[in-house]
């Protein structure tokens, strides 16, 4: 074959460079296979290697496929790029310590980073190279945090159980119309084109027609759920839920917050809960702390309500409503979260029927803009939660009873 | 035709004033040599959609275009048979005394009877070369990006009656999203990806010079220190250089030399399009970074 060879094949010793780079981004937690690497060579050929803005440009062109993947990625080629036989010694390591890139507390990522550069000891005796400063600090915060989240472990036989009473879950509105249709004898519908192809079976006479109907299918659900201190002894419950959630459903996004708001939607989609819990215990910073409920809100409104509430999406907001902050900024955000979404469902673990007024300034403020509030008195079993969200709309009276409590 | 480097790119960008940063002009400049879908996201009013376009005149070809929308199907999307049309041929055989079903059936799944729909267009081999842009992806639902990675792939598309519609140039295809929604990995892993940003000062002072050109030089540099500002403010929605421009324009129209905090707030409905927004900014706000935008100006 003589077929023209592409202009300025690239040299063994980038392709070699471009793997090596690659490697250190699949283990900073990118995913980059060997569909990126090809055109990441391809990208390469095309622009002028001299400079470093074009190639570093081409790289993530083709290896980065979203935006929140671009910091780590600049990281990783601002290292790289610089040495990178040196990426995986102690004078390049320690440019990513955390005090030197952020004051107060590790960039998200930074730490995936550094497991990527020195990779924690897999019986390899040159990993030691690593300065065993940082990685003892990081380890220790971890250590910290997953204690902070003690969960029992659950057995193949309990997550089944689980999984099998969220299939019965069956929340308000959960059926939305969408402008999709589908073959159906008995539809309401005529549909041309198959009467069509089912008169040409009879030699094109009509002697039937074909129906269709609408599809219906359940809107997106956003689950955003308070796992501040008060709220402590149903995290682990309510985490068993939103992961059972987010594998059984599509369209689950699920939040948690507690002073900051943070998106494990990702990370609970991992199948074993176990895996997934660790997984979002690395990222949610804080277990069991305050509750800024507004600021949380806020965070949502701002920077998630337009990517996760398109499509008629449902939000199930569940907190006791008790704000360390007085209820700053509550009523407006919320007010901006029910008009962005299209019905919101408030749920309190914590309230009682028995003789208790909302009295709790966040409550009263969260209040006049739910369109449902369940009340529960005491959350025990997902059994209880999910009967307690199968019930029917509650809208009107049951409502009112609790505004004018308030 | 397609430009040979990334300098080369960014010339035809400009050429339709279009004023690209070196890494937007990299990344149109391998989408176009790799024969890739370019996906573009980023805040509205960044110039995604306008990128297509510009491609199109600077490429001298067609632009096709598909605003998507949830439930957008394949008869929408693609191709639609035309039911009507067809019925007629059948009555019309009939009339003439045909009788051969398999002919018949031959007969009307043929080419005349395809309605084509942006998709199709893009790829018809029929016709000239064509931008296809494919607007705002993440209003459509999940099915038809799904749809969708058969055209991105290979630039085909497969009708079951028919056969497969390859293009015979591939057509340069971009995809914007806003990211009211996020779109599927696996639409993402076909493309090449770039994120639009808000333009820094100089160059959103040249973008406002070549596209409301005739605006006093003092003005137009105030102008953009004000929306500088204004993006760093805690807004729910950042005025986009779409806005800037439109600003710009409401500003000469109202022969307006200078900016000055009482003709800012009557027009801040231009630049900000919540009432939580203009009501956080009208007044003080407003008249404090209308000083320290001519100051920065000055």
């Amino acid at each position: 074959m003589t077929a023209p060879s592409p202009p300025q094949l690239p040299g063994r010793r980038l392709a070699a460079n471009v793997m090596q780079f690659a490697r250190l981004l699949r283990r900073a937690g990118l995913p980059v296979g060997t569909a990126e690497i090809t055109a990441a060579l391809e990208g390469l050929a095309l622009v002028n290697l001299g400079d470093r803005g074009e190639v570093e440009t081409a790289l993530a062109a083709t290896m980065v496929h979203r935006q929140e993947h671009r910091e780590l990625f600049d990281r990783a080629f601002a290292l790289f790029w610089r040495n990178p036989a040196a990426t995986r010694q102690e004078a390049m390591l320690s440019l990513l310590a955390p005090e030197k890139l952020r004051p107060e507390r590790p960039a998200p990522g930074s730490r995936r980073l550094q497991e990527a550069f020195a990779p924690p000891r897999q019986g390899r005796v040159r990993e030691q190279e690593a300065p065993p400063a940082i990685e003892a600090v990081l380890t220790a915060s971890e250590r910290e945090r997953l204690q902070e989240l003690d969960f029992e472990a659950m057995s193949a036989a309990e997550i089944a159980a689980a999984k099998a009473e969220i299939r019965r879950l069956v929340l308000p509105l959960d059926l939305r119309r969408t402008r999709r249709r589908r073959a159906d004898m008995g539809g309401p519908e005529i549909d041309l084109g198959g009467t069509l192809r089912l008169s040409l079976r009879q030699g094109g006479e009509i002697l039937r027609l074909a129906r269709q109907r609408r599809v219906t299918r359940p809107p997106p659900l956003v689950v955003i759920c308070d796992i501040s201190g008060s709220m402590a002894r149903y995290t682990q419950l309510l985490l068993h839920f939103v992961h059972a959630l987010t594998n059984l459903r599509e369209h689950v996004h699920v939040f948690l917050f507690g002073t900051r708001l943070s998106n494990v939607t990702r990370q609970l989609r991992h199948r074993d809960p176990e895996v997934a819990f660790q997984l979002v215990a690395h990222i949610v910073p804080d277990w069991s702390g305050g509750t800024r409920i507004g600021e949380a809100l806020a965070t949502f409104n701002q920077f998630w309500a337009r990517r996760v509430l398109a499509e008629g999406a449902v939000v199930l907001l569940v907190s006791d409503g008790l704000d360390r902050e007085g209820a700053r900024g509550l009523a407006a955000n919320m007010d901006r979260l029910r008009r962005s979404c299209r019905y919101l469902i408030w749920l309190n673990p914590l309230l009682r029927w028995d003789g208790f007024a909302p009295r709790s300034q966040g409550i009263r403020a969260m209040l006049p803009y739910v369109d449902e509030f369940r009340p529960v008195h005491n959350l025990q079993s997902l059994r209880a939660l999910v009967s307690l969200l199968s019930r029917p709309v509650t809208r009107g009276r049951s409502l009112d009873i609790w505004r004018k409590a308030a | 035709m397609i430009p040979e480097s990334v300098r080369e790119t960014a010339e035809l960008l400009a050429s339709q004033d279009y004023l690209a940063d070196r890494p937007l002009a990299t990344t149109v400049h391998l989408a176009l040599r790799m024969h890739r879908p370019l996906f573009l996201e980023g805040e509205p009013g960044t110039g995604k959609t306008e990128i297509a376009k510009v491609l199109a005149a600077g490429l001298n070809r067609r632009l096709v275009r598909l605003q998507c929308y949830d439930g957008l199907d394949l008869a929408a999307a693609a191709y639609e048979w035309n039911h009507a049309r067809q019925l007629m041929a059948i009555r019309l055989a009939e009339a003439a005394g045909e009788t051969d079903r398999a002919r018949l059936e031959s007969d009307i799944y043929t080419r005349p009877f395809l309605q084509e729909r942006p998709l199709l267009s893009a790829i018809d081999p029929d016709q000239s070369p064509a931008v296809l842009l494919i607007d705002e992806l993440d209003r459509a639902d999940e099915p038809f990006e799904a749809f969708l990675l058969e055209v991105l792939a290979d630039f085909q598309i497969t009708v079951p009656e028919f056969g497969t519609i390859r293009a015979r140039t591939p057509p340069v295809v971009i995809l914007t999203s806003n990211r009211t929604r996020e779109v599927h990995d696996a639409i993402r892993r076909r493309c090449l990806y770039h994120w639009v940003d808000y333009p820094d000062a100089p160059r959103e002072r040249a973008i406002l010079a070549r596209k409301a050109p005739g605006l006093a030089e003092r003005l137009s540099a105030e102008v953009v220190a004000f929306v500088q500002r204004l993006r760093r403010e805690d807004l729910f929605k950042l005025p986009g250089v779409s806005e800037t421009i439109d600003w710009a324009g409401a500003l000469s129209a109202l022969d307006q030399q200078e900016l000055d905090p009482a003709t800012v707030d009557e027009t801040l409905g231009i630049l900000l399009k919540y009432q939580d927004d203009i009501a956080k900014i009208r007044g003080a706000e407003a008249a404090r970074l209308v000083a320290e935008a001519r100051a920065a100006a000055a």
